[in-house]
Formats: structure tokens, C-alpha cells, sequence
């Protein structure tokens, strides 16, 4: 790891100003930002800590709305009565994510900035293969190699990386929105459209492998805004390798609110199947109206899914994405 | 030009206590709890495993909250109280009822990963999550066995969870 310089901030406004000077990294909790450090993803000049900054780890409803600061833990989050009452959704995804220690320590502000587990991007400097993300112009070395666990929407041949995290997904599919703060604005965007594709990113003209978010260099997550929705019912599947403690495969998030037997509003986004939570807006629009069967189900997420582009490893995934998304509704359904 | 060169200031000065001692360390910025633990405090009861978050043997109790210490930086635990396995014992030397219940249930073989074992089961019984044997199961996840004592790491936990109010 390389030597850096530590201070810590006050406040928010004042973190975002220093946050825009190249060779700045903040922290939070750090469960990530140490494993950058020791692989060589990210090497600091300075580390600025915010962890400690007051007032951003609230939890509380104001209208309704549903606040959450960018500092309260995964734990706190799932285990708080306001998110237990108006999004369980998003506490669901909370607990399955990680472990019971990193949880008490990881952020919503920095789980949402996680960057992809692909094993090719974690390796310790110097980096023994190729890696766009890592060094541009050095190849997907996942692309022409193993890649079962990449995506199956959005990728490009520069990277096929995924979005890891949990609680994004269900953050997505409740409508969130993220509050960022700069040294002269606060702005609000959708959760769900602050990461990109690298097929997006590409369209935008920027490098499809590197550009993975529209966050702005001196702009820091300060809290999460969530709707209140009227649901009828909310589920999270997450299928991994082993039942706990491991990375999704694929997630789903379903949010879901019937109606005299007929599906009246959903919300249905899939995790780990791109570099950004893949909200299934075909099937959401094709249910509206119907009654919730396994058939019409898996009819409308089938040709939603037509789109997804295996890589020779992962075919699988887009079954498995297939099969999460309708046990989501289903199980959302009957909740 | 790096850091040292410009003359910012990479060290760093950290107040905190450690099993109810009060301890100050001026430490690299990039020291860990972890090693600062095991080389500053000298405290080796905290084992180094995975040093990712992975395999829980450096789990401490942080203002009373099980952590990876591997992933906390030092400097970020300016007034914190950290337990570590050295602290579980009272003063007099009687061990911890987590302790007595892990070798009456004979919860481990090598070792290595008992002291994080300890410290995340006394958390998981305070927080209550000891429910059931899945539940006990779910929420000592976080800390991998490579000898496989994990039905009696449960029964264990399970075991003090009925006699032992935190």
C-alpha cells in the first residue's frame, strides 16, 4: 500500500471540495477502499476520512419519504423499524449481503460504490494480465478468458464486469433516489441510473471500460431518498454458490402491488446481470393489469430477456436471471 | 511528487482504549487496527488470516459491534473502545461463558480462527440472533473454520445463548 496522508473531515461540503483534487480518496467505512489500497486499484496521496462527519447516518421518514444518510451501516439499515415498516425490500437486501462484521462497518453511500468482483480486475499490482479497467488499452483479459460470473446485458468486449452490490438492486426497484453533494450544489438523481453499461458509456463517448458512474469527481453520496410505496407485497432472491456470505450470481428485486386479483403497479430489477441494476421495464409493463401466474410471469420476463447476450461461460446466467425474476413477482405476491 | 515529499503529514495520532486500557499511538496512516494490534498493542490474541474481509479470525468488538479489524484503519478509531479475545476473561482470570461453552462443546481443533469465533459469537448472543440452529448458522458466517468445527461452534453458541445474559 502506498504511504498516504490522513485527515478527517467535518463536514460534508467540506469533504466534497477536497474529494475533487486528484489523488484524493475518501473513506467511509473502508471495507472496500483497503482492499483497493493493497491491490493497487486505487493509491492515494490522500485519504480523507468521513466517516465521522455528523448528522449522515440517519434513518428517518419525512412525508413520505424514507431518509437514510450515506453513513448508516447495513446492519443498522436492516434491522431499523422505519426500514422494516416502509422497505423491507431494501432491508432484505441488506442482510444478505456480506458478512455480520462487514456490515456493521460497510456504508450504504460506499456499498453503492463497489466496484465489480471480477478477479481479473482484483489482482494485486503488478497486474499479471490484461484489464482495461486497470490499465486502458491492456485488454479484457475476462472476455477471451473465464468469465461464468459476468454480464449478460449491456457488456462490451472492452469489460463485461457486473454491478456486485445487493442493496442497489433493491434500492432501484423502490424508486430511490441518491442526494449528492458538491462544494457549490446539492443534486438529486434515481439510484438506478447512477451507474452505467459499458455499452452506455460508450454511447456517451467515454472509455466503455473505465467510465462506470456519472458521479462527478468533487460530488459525495450524502443520503438515499425512498418512496413509500403502496405495495402489496416486496421480495429479494438472491442465488449464490453457497447460501450465505458469498456474491450474488444474479439477484432480483421485486416490488409489487395487486388489485382485486390484477398486478396494478411493479417494480422488477435484476443484480449481478450488468454493470448497473437492470430494471426489466417490458415485463413491468407487461404484467400491469394481469393476474399473477407463474405463466404470464415467466412469458413476460422470457421476452424481456430476449436482449441478454451470453458469454461462452455464462449462458447459465441468463436462466438463472430467468428464474429469479419470476420466483421474485411470485414470491413478492404472496408476501 | 509523493506525499512525504510535499510534506504532508502521513503519520497520524490515535486515542483509544483496548479492553477498558487507554492506549495513544502515532502510527503510519496506513496501519490497520489489525497490525497495529498485533505489533503496536502487542495484543497477538487477534489473528491475521485472509487480511480482506474474508475469513473473520481478526473479528474484534468495536464500541461493542464485531468488525474485521483487517479492514479498519487505525486512524479511523480515534475514541473508539475496542475489545479484543484478551479482554473476554474477567480481571481475576475466570474466562468468558463463550469461552467455557466453546471447550465444553470442543469448538475448535487448530485454533486459529477461535479468537474472531469468540468475539463474533459473545456479539451474535448479545444482538440475538441465536434463534435457532440456522440462525446461529447465518449469523456466525462471517467466520470460516478450515477444520470444520462449525456443529460445535453452534451447539456453543446455542448452549451460552439460553444460560448467559450479556
Amino acid at each position: 500500500m502506498k504511504e498516504f496522508a490522513y485527515s478527517r473531515a467535518r463536514t460534508a461540503a467540506e469533504a466534497s471540495a477536497l474529494a475533487g483534487r486528484s489523488g484524493t480518496c475518501l473513506i467511509a467505512g473502508g471495507t472496500e477502499l483497503l482492499n483497493w489500497m493493497r491491490l493497487g486499484i486505487v493509491a492515494p496521496d490522500q485519504v480523507v476520512d468521513i466517516g465521522a462527519i455528523p448528522g449522515q447516518a440517519g434513518i428517518r421518514l419525512e412525508g413520505d419519504t424514507l431518509l437514510i444518510g450515506a453513513l448508516a451501516d447495513l446492519n443498522r439499515i436492516a434491522g431499523h423499524p422505519l426500514v422494516e415498516a416502509h422497505a423491507p425490500l431494501l432491508g432484505q437486501a441488506c442482510r444478505s449481503a456480506a458478512s455480520p462484521q462487514v456490515r456493521n462497518r460497510a456504508t450504504l453511500g460506499g456499498n453503492i460504490l463497489q466496484r465489480t468482483r471480477c478477479p481479473y480486475f482484483r489482482a494485486e499490482e503488478p497486474l499479471p494480465w490484461g484489464c482495461n479497467k486497470r490499465r486502458p488499452g491492456s485488454g479484457c483479459s475476462a472476455h477471451r478468458g473465464r468469465n461464468g460470473e459476468h454480464a449478460i446485458l449491456g457488456w462490451t468486449g472492452s469489460c463485461v464486469a457486473t454491478h456486485p452490490s445487493d442493496p442497489l438492486v433493491a434500492l432501484t426497484c423502490l424508486g430511490a433516489e441518491v442526494e449528492l453533494v458538491s462544494p457549490n450544489a446539492l443534486r438529486r438523481a434515481p439510484v438506478g441510473t447512477l451507474h452505467v453499461t459499458q455499452r452506455e458509456a460508450r454511447h456517451a463517448g467515454e472509455d466503455s471500460a473505465r467510465y462506470e458512474n456519472t458521479l462527478r469527481d468533487d460530488e459525495m453520496i450524502v443520503g438515499f431518498r425512498i418512496p413509500a410505496q403502496s405495495v402489496t407485497g416486496t421480495s429479494y432472491i438472491k442465488v449464490r454458490e453457497r447460501r450465505s456470505y458469498a456474491y450474488a450470481l444474479v439477484s432480483a428485486a421485486a416490488a409489487l402491488r395487486v388489485e382485486g386479483g390484477a398486478v396494478r403497479s411493479l417494480g422488477l430489477v435484476l443484480g449481478s446481470v450488468a454493470q448497473r441494476p437492470w430494471r426489466l421495464r417490458g415485463a413491468e409493463a407487461a404484467l400491469i393489469g394481469q393476474p399473477i401466474s407463474k405463466d404470464t410471469v415467466h412469458a413476460a420476463v422470457e421476452e424481456d430477456l430476449r436482449e441478454a447476450k451470453s458469454l461462452p461461460d455464462n449462458e447459465h446466467k441468463i436462466r438463472l436471471a430467468r428464474n429469479a425474476a419470476v420466483r421474485a413477482v411470485l414470491t413478492a405476491a404472496t408476501s | 511528487m509523493d506525499v512525504a515529499a510535499r510534506g504532508e503529514q502521513t503519520a497520524v495520532g490515535v486515542r483509544l482504549t483496548i479492553n477498558g486500557l487507554d492506549y495513544f499511538a502515532r502510527v503510519d496512516a496506513r496501519t490497520t487496527l489489525l497490525d497495529w494490534l498485533r505489533e503496536g498493542a502487542k495484543l497477538t490474541g487477534t489473528k491475521k488470516g485472509c487480511n480482506e474481509g474474508a475469513c473473520g479470525t481478526c473479528t474484534v468488538l468495536v464500541d461493542g459491534r464485531r468488525m474485521n479489524s483487517c479492514l479498519i484503519l487505525l486512524a479511523q478509531c480515534e475514541g473508539a473502545e475496542i475489545t479484543t479475545v484478551e479482554g473476554l476473561a474477567d480481571s481475576a482470570g475466570a474466562l468468558h461463558p463463550v469461552q467455557e461453552a466453546f471447550i465444553e462443546h470442543d469448538a475448535f481443533q487448530c485454533g486459529y480462527c477461535t479468537p474472531g469465533q469468540l468475539l463474533s459469537a459473545v456479539a451474535c448472543i448479545a444482538e440475538g440472533h441465536t434463534g435457532s440452529a440456522d440462525e446461529v448458522r447465518e449469523w456466525m458466517s462471517g467466520n470460516l473454520c478450515r477444520c470444520g468445527a462449525y456443529p460445535q461452534i453452534t451447539d456453543a453458541v446455542l448452549d451460552v445463548a439460553e444460560r448467559w445474559a450479556p
